[in-house]
């Protein structure tokens, strides 16, 4: 009994209650995520179907829409559009819709409820899920930009941080709204359902493929508030120093450009997480 | 010293208005078993929800370890381990890889190997998961709740669906953590579970607790019962006032409950010895955990407390079936 008391008390001594986020509570939080994210990592190496989504889809679509020639003429070069089409369609096969998947196969087969039985806070589970497919998507992001300025010539981007941005932003996004869209995905199945209305609208009116200013005015106007779009514009910007047919700017103007975008990225993570907050379920409806 | 764990007027009601937990108050001591009993749908697992800080409490007060389980989930749960009555593991990762990864998020983790050891489940580590049985599975759960070497450890039927053998290996690895300081809390259906481990015990009926205390306790809560026969020669009348109440009488054997068990047994046998009787057959003994557990599972008054009832002491074996056996359909949450 005094053994108990003893150690009960200097364990609580260190472990406070509040959260100021020290070192040592910071560095937890670490060590906890990266042992859930090699364990999620095994699973989506397991996972043939996942991993041919997560891995070969995005690239294959590239490949098909170059071919066919699917991209109107938007002034910019083939290259950049290449690696921009990339990116979107990164974001959303294998960080929203493999995402989806994945959370939804974890709380059906009451995996999340188990995890938070333990020491895990709640984002860090989504987190920890989440770190292999954002890896996977970034790693191909690298691998088709370095792939363009080998085989396609592609340009030096004017300003190179609205792409990281562009990039970690989206992938903020889309994250949260994987984990908000499972609260309407009863299970695996369905994900391909319910993915379907957000993937197919970026797909069309983000200008992955048709520039907005093609498209009518209102229609242009309301694309450009999709969660995908900002993400699309900033990568432009920053790639040729414009985001649609008007003149590029240089490096210190591009900022100025950058800040309507940038705002209605932030706004999207601030709804994805709130919708996230609200409705995500850790455990199967009965 | 205070409690562990104190649980005071805890409610629990869910979003349809359904309270599955109506004011109960009890306490877990440095280092005992508490056993929390009752029939499927008495609020054993929405207690113990609460007490583990997975669900907050919707009246009333907990705290573990001196602190609240659901506001302070980051300073509590370090220190104890729990085991959920329904978890699931991914099925293709192997037992050893699951503890790996659930050791990773452990402030202070028992080597893997040693918690597999624990659970027999060493010739099973390179397993997927989805290739073990389910009472490997539940092993493998345990083997997780006791890997950050808690201070309190939560079980919600540890042993459901696991055969004899596993049983009595799980209760001797129970053991040997209560010998080494552990506090442990748990839920079962199975009554010798409670009577070979519990150091005091609750059984829940209907969201309340209708009894508690040490086993023998709550056993003396319950009329004790004498049972014997008279020879031809006499006639049930003939017998002397018994206190107690006569059960069963079919004119040769007879069957009497009495809270006094030494005072009806003295009258008895001083009117047998009085009058020459051979009393056939007698027996003597205390009502068993399982009468008791039958009596407060039999009370079906929906208020009030459920000492004051009248005891049926003689149900049906279909109805010690339907008790005893454990289907684990459960409500959820929301």
């Amino acid at each position: 009994m005094s053994r108990v008391d003893s150690e009960a008390r200097a364990r609580a001594g260190s472990g406070a209650p509040g959260r100021t986020p020290t070192p040592a509570r910071i560095f937890g939080s670490v060590r906890r995520v990266t042992s859930l994210s090699r364990a999620e990592l095994r699973l989506l190496l397991r996972n043939r179907t996942a991993l041919f989504v997560g891995a070969a889809l995005p690239l294959l679509t590239v490949v098909f829409l170059r071919g066919v020639d699917a991209h109107e003429d938007s002034g910019f070069d083939a290259a950049q559009l290449t690696v921009v089409s990339m990116i979107g369609l990164a974001l959303l096969y294998v960080v929203y819709y493999n995402l989806v998947s994945t959370y939804v196969a974890r709380r059906e087969e009451l995996v999340l409820k188990r995890l938070r039985a333990g020491e895990l806070s709640d984002p860090e589970i989504l987190l920890g899920v989440a770190v292999p497919a954002v890896a996977l998507a970034v790693a191909q992001i690298i691998l088709v930009t370095l792939g363009a300025f080998v085989l396609l010539d592609l340009s030096v981007p004017v300003n190179p941080l609205l792409i990281v941005v562009a990039v970690i932003g989206g992938i903020a996004v889309f994250v949260l709204l994987a984990a908000a869209s499972t609260a309407m995905t009863r299970n695996v199945e369905m994900a391909q359902m319910s993915t379907l209305p957000l993937f197919a609208v970026c797909v069309i009116f983000s200008g992955l493929f048709i520039p907005l200013d093609s498209l009518p005015d209102t229609l242009g106007d309301v694309a450009s508030y999709l969660p995908l779009t900002p993400v699309v514009e900033l990568c432009n910007l920053g790639w040729s120093g414009t985001i649609g047919p008007d003149a590029p700017v240089d490096f210190a103007a591009t900022f100025g450009e950058a800040a309507a975008p940038t705002v209605i990225l932030v706004a999207w993570i601030v709804i994805g997480a709130w919708l996230t907050r609200r409705g995500f379920r850790w455990e199967p409806r009965r | 010293m205070a409690d562990v764990i104190e649980v005071d007027r805890l409610r629990r009601r869910y979003a349809g208005g359904f309270e599955a937990v109506r004011e109960i108050t009890f306490g877990v001591r440095t280092g005992e078993l508490f056993a929390l009993l009752g029939t499927n749908g008495a609020g054993k697992t929405s207690t113990l929800e609460v007490i583990e800080g997975l669900a907050p409490a919707s009246g009333g007060q907990v705290r573990v370890l001196g602190r609240d389980p659901y506001r302070d989930r980051a300073s509590v749960r370090p220190r104890v381990g729990i085991m959920l009555q329904e978890g699931g593991l991914p099925g293709d990762l192997t037992a050893a890889e699951t503890a790996a990864m659930w050791a990773g998020t452990l402030t202070s983790a028992r080597p893997v190997g040693d918690a597999l050891e624990m659970v027999g489940l060493s010739e099973r580590a390179d397993v997927a998961v989805k290739q073990l049985s389910g009472g490997e599975r539940r092993r493998l759960d345990i083997a997780l709740a006791v890997l950050g070497r808690p201070e309190v450890l939560f079980l919600d039927e540890p042993t459901t669906g696991l055969d004899p053998e596993s049983r009595r290996q799980t209760w001797e690895m129970i053991r040997g953590l209560l010998d080494a300081g552990t506090t442990v809390l748990l839920t079962t259906h199975y009554l010798d579970e409670a009577e070979a481990l519990a150091d005091r015990l609750a059984i829940m009926h209907r969201g309340r607790i209708a009894r508690t205390g040490t086993v023998e306790e709550v056993v003396a809560s319950q009329p004790a019962t004498i049972d014997f026969g008279i020879g031809d020669g006499w006639r049930r009348d003939q017998l002397p006032e018994l206190a107690g109440t006569v059960l069963v009488d079919d004119g040769q054997r007879i069957t009497v409950q009495t809270e006094a068990l030494q005072r009806t047994l003295t009258q008895l046998l001083r009117w047998a010895d009085d009058n020459d009787v051979t009393l056939h057959g007698l027996a003597a003994r205390p009502a068993s955990l399982e009468q008791v557990f039958l009596a407060v599972a039999d009370d079906t008054s929906d208020v009030g407390d459920a000492d004051d009832t009248s005891m049926d002491l003689t149900p049906g074996p279909s109805m010690a079936r339907r008790i005893l056996t454990g289907a684990t359909t459960k409500g959820t949450n929301r």
